[in-house]
């Protein structure tokens, strides 16, 4: 018999994802994502003039990308302040995304991306950047590539795809974020915590490739669903 | 996106003439869909939209102390966001005037009109009570954040459920012991003059254009229970007496879409 995990899933299975662009009518570009029980709203706003003029590069725009959790997001009720671990997931998710957008395009300019975490399971940071690639789509910006993230790790002995908290809290748990641009392969984040041999990184990296393409798929549709909807 | 030119003259221009946005009466509002109950890790949660403003708000509660001068009695903490995620005008940083009054509007009539009950929060008296925190998201601004700020809060609160707790006063995961029981509906009702008319519910060309504000929060006795009027305009007395009785008029069918919840 083959062995699942506590939720029932396979080993390399993801949970059910939903992504719908253009759900706020005031911004450039949005997205709501639906990963598991992680809900969340991103929205871009942008390209516009960076303020005030000595933070802007003459060379090239400027990704800004937030991150926030609302208080009522976690099953501990969160401070609304942001935190360090808000700051410094925005810091490398915006840092992925800026290896995709075409930069160089808007000289002296900035884009904000906002991301409104609203529930979560673990693996919020992946949902984001999956979203925050749709909403850019969605915006209408130049990019290489969609940029695509799952998480991938172990937990109870098992390589497994996409862990739940459940999972995330397992002694031997690591925890594994990764995105690439699923055309070239490019891997633009990597964060991980936790014990992993040579050949489980490898294994985990191989379902980590695998699944980005699942999810690369999912972000399309979506995006298509929006200009079929436009056609009428 | 949508290209708001907040042409304000255009939009007084239309009020005169009796001329609104879908053919919307004076009082009448944009349509409101509520859902609730859609945030797993919230003890209660909401989204509403009014029109196309979009409002998620979500509840927690926790146990803390008593306030000296109440010792039998929990409490409940509103906060509105107003997140960059709804509207180009809103930035990223810490609480706007304008968020500071909305959440202080909203709370105001929820705690007038007694909704909760803060006695029943009580779990030991002058050491350990129920605090109840309503978070609300702007994140989508076209227009009238007050009433729909309000909606969502009340809706949170509405399906709000209480968690259970140890003998040690923890609280048990995922775990609930029963539902907030609500005392009261109060409704809120936001109206804005426009060249010398008033109009209810004002969508975000209205807000822009608008004179003078003035919101009102009736309870189930229609009673007033909070008012807050803003913008730099005046009313007459007339104008005064003219909104509360609408507002009155209005609270019997606003009330049933929260009964429903």
């Amino acid at each position: 018999m083959v062995k699942k995990r506590v939720d029932g899933r396979e080993m390399n299975e993801l949970r059910p994802i939903k992504i719908t662009p253009s759900v706020v009518e005031r911004a450039d570009g949005s997205a709501y994502l639906e990963w598991g029980q992680n809900k969340m709203i991103v929205a871009v706003y942008g390209p516009k003039e960076l303020l005030p003029k000595h933070l802007a590069n003459s060379q090239r725009g400027k990704i800004n990308f937030i991150y926030r959790m609302a208080p009522f997001s976690v099953p501990e009720r969160k401070n609304p302040k942001p935190g360090r671990r808000d700051i410094e997931i925005s810091k490398v998710v915006g840092e992925a995304l800026s290896y995709a957008v075409l930069l160089e395009e808007f000289p002296g300019m900035v884009i904000d991306v906002y991301v409104q975490i609203l529930d979560s399971n673990a693996g919020t940071r992946v949902a984001a950047l999956t979203a925050a690639s749709v909403a850019l789509a969605d915006a209408g910006i130049p990019m290489k590539d969609l940029v695509t993230a799952v998480a991938v790790g172990k937990a109870n002995g098992n390589i497994i795809a996409d862990l739940n908290k459940n999972e995330e809290d397992a002694d031997d748990a690591v925890d594994m974020a990764f995105a690439m641009l699923p055309g070239s392969e490019e891997i633009v984040l990597l964060q991980a915590d936790g014990i992993l041999s040579e050949d489980e990184f490898d294994k985990a990296i191989k379902i980590a490739k695998e699944k980005c393409q699942e999810v690369r798929k999912l972000q399309i549709e979506a995006l298509k669903s929006k200009f079929k909807a436009l056609k009428g | 996106m949508i290209d708001y030119s907040y042409d304000i003259e255009m939009v007084k221009g239309r009020i005169e003439k009796g001329i609104r946005t879908n053919n919307r009466k004076d009082d009448e509002y944009r349509e409101i869909k509520i859902e609730t109950g859609i945030l797993k890790n919230a003890a209660g949660s909401a989204k509403v939209t009014l029109g196309k403003t979009m409002i998620y708000a979500g509840t927690k509660l926790e146990i803390g102390t008593p306030y000296p001068d109440t010792p039998e009695e929990g409490g409940i903490t509103v906060g509105v966001e107003l997140s960059p995620i709804g509207a180009p005008e809103f930035y990223a940083g810490p609480p706007s005037e304008t968020s500071i009054e909305l959440s202080r509007v909203v709370d105001r009539g929820i705690r007038e009109a007694k909704t909760i009950d803060f006695k029943k929060l009580l779990l030991v008296p002058k050491e350990k009570a129920w605090f109840v925190y309503v978070d609300i998201y702007v994140m989508n601004h076209d227009g009238n954040l007050f009433d729909a700020c309000q909606m969502a809060a009340m809706a949170a609160l509405k399906t709000t459920k209480i968690p259970k707790i140890d003998k040690e006063f923890n609280q048990i995961k995922g775990e609930y012991s029963g539902n907030l029981k609500l005392e009261k509906l109060p409704v809120l009702n936001t109206y804005s003059k426009i060249s010398n008319k008033i109009i209810l519910d004002p969508d975000l060309n209205e807000d822009y254009a608008t004179e003078a504000r003035l919101s009102i929060a009736i309870d189930d006795n229609l009673n007033i229970c909070a008012l807050q009027k803003g913008e730099k305009g005046f009313f007459t007395q007339d104008e005064l007496k003219e909104m509360i009785k609408t507002s009155k008029k209005k609270y019997k069918e606003m009330r049933k879409i929260f009964e429903k919840l």
